[in-house]
């Protein structure tokens, strides 16, 4: 029997936030290893199990998976997320690459010098509003299905939904303009194995505050 | 009979080049639109909405016009078996490019580093490549003695391994000293015949970018 996937990564969000996401949709059970100092990911350098040298790390089916995008890709065609043909997954590999560009940038705010930050949180605004949200708006529009694609719940639907949350945490009132995407937001966080996740007590991650920042830069030596 | 895929791109490699290979290698005859050399150019393929999320690389294939670097690989080598066998395969893939990405998005920024940022730029990313990544292909190669690095056929791994040796080669020719196997497994991808076609002069191939590709790229994108 296999094991439950180990995940290891900081405490936080970050680049590891996504695969917890579309575990907690696939409805897997998972375990954290947290990262809290330097020394922690020393050794899991030294012990050889970083690829190259980076984390998110996932431990899964007598893997030890690097690199974000090859980790969702396989939970994702594991559990049965990701379309049911090649033309299916050209459209989620390109809905899901938006939003993980629109969340990188959020992700790197925190990071960025005091002088960057105004000018680069209203470019995440923007790139929201003007670039990625009415995309997902037009495509659930144009087809009046329920989910993005192939009209089954996918690794689309799961990313979408994770941006749009985090955004929301940015400028709450942001789904304004986009009633597709408001009643979209309802109706995936609806469904049971999202909806779990959402609960406090989950293995969701909060956004992070300064002193996780501050730990952050300590371990990654940035 | 299906079209050929047609590129959306500037003169250059930047995200567009690790596709060209791919299709190059899989045999497939493609055509490049007029080369991004304007603003105009660019704010008219954004009024026709051609451009997903307002980004090049776009390809238009199979009747899509599809964006995203990854997304645009992902297709290209699923439809031409150079995505492995099965999902396990697949994941080995997956991680040993995304590692090359890392790499070639060093090696793209590069030329747009500011004067002050050139050497220290310069320097982390040969050390990247000999001290992260291609250690690990090397390793790869070796424990398990096959041709090619993932399920012992040609793959998109292969693929983009050879483009980021090639591309550090031309920065600093002897990157392989101490990796062997590489050196091997470069001169062997380099000969299987769609390849070595790409290779030769005359082809799609594009050329290492200079101060006038770094120009038209800010104009164009208004960076």
């Amino acid at each position: 029997m296999a094991g439950k996937p180990k995940l290891h990564y900081t405490k936080g969000r970050g680049k590891m936030e996504s695969v917890r996401w579309l575990l907690a949709a696939a409805g897997v059970e998972f375990e954290e290893e947290f990262i809290e100092a330097k020394e922690d990911l020393e050794k899991l350098r030294k012990d050889g199990a970083l690829l190259f040298q980076q984390v998110p790390m996932v431990e899964i089916d007598g893997m030890k998976m690097v690199q974000t995008r090859a980790i969702l890709s396989y939970i994702a065609g594991k559990h049965n997320l990701y379309g049911q043909d090649l033309r299916e997954r050209a459209l989620i590999d390109m809905y899901v690459e938006g939003t993980t560009d629109l969340m990188g940038m959020i992700m790197a705010l925190p990071l960025q010098p005091p002088e960057a930050k105004e000018k680069n949180f209203a470019l995440i605004i923007e790139r929201a509003t003007t670039r990625y949200f009415p995309v997902y708006e037009k495509v659930l529009k144009d087809h009046g299905q329920q989910f993005l694609v192939g009209n089954q719940f996918s690794w689309a639907d799961v990313q979408l939904l994770e941006a749009i949350l985090m955004a929301e945490e940015f400028k709450p009132d942001i789904l304004s303009p986009f009633p597709q995407l408001q009643a979209f937001k309802g109706r995936i966080s609806n469904i049971p194995t999202i909806k779990k996740f959402l609960q406090p007590g989950s293995q969701r991650k909060p956004p992070a505050d300064d002193k996780f920042i501050a730990q952050v830069k300590k371990i990654f030596n940035m | 009979m299906t079209t050929k895929p047609r590129l959306y791109y500037f003169n250059g490699r930047g995200r567009m080049e690790t596709i060209r290979w791919l299709l190059a290698t899989a045999g497939v005859e493609f055509e490049e639109a007029e080369y991004l050399e304007t603003r105009e150019q660019y704010e008219k393929l954004l009024q026709d909405g051609a451009l997903l999320f307002q980004q090049v690389p776009m390809v238009e294939i199979d009747e899509m016009k599809l964006v995203q670097t990854r997304a645009i690989l992902n297709y290209i080598a699923g439809k031409h078996n150079l995505y492995g066998k099965d999902i396990k395969e697949r994941a080995l893939i997956d991680m040993y490019v995304e590692g090359t990405m890392d790499l070639n998005e060093m090696i793209m920024l590069y030329p747009f580093s500011s004067p002050e940022e050139k050497e220290k730029n310069f320097a982390l990313m040969i050390q990247r490549a000999t001290n992260r990544y291609f250690p690990v292909y090397e390793k790869v190669l070796k424990d398990h003695g096959q041709d090619f690095l993932v399920g012992n056929q040609l793959s998109r791994a292969d693929v983009q391994v050879l483009e980021s040796i090639l591309m550090i080669e031309e920065y600093e020719p002897t990157v392989l000293s101490e990796f062997p196997l590489l050196q091997a497994f470069k001169a062997r991808i380099s000969n299987l015949p769609t390849i070595k076609k790409f290779l030769q002069p005359g082809s799609q191939r594009r050329t290492e970018p200079d101060d006038r590709i770094v120009e038209t790229v800010n104009k164009v994108l208004q960076l």
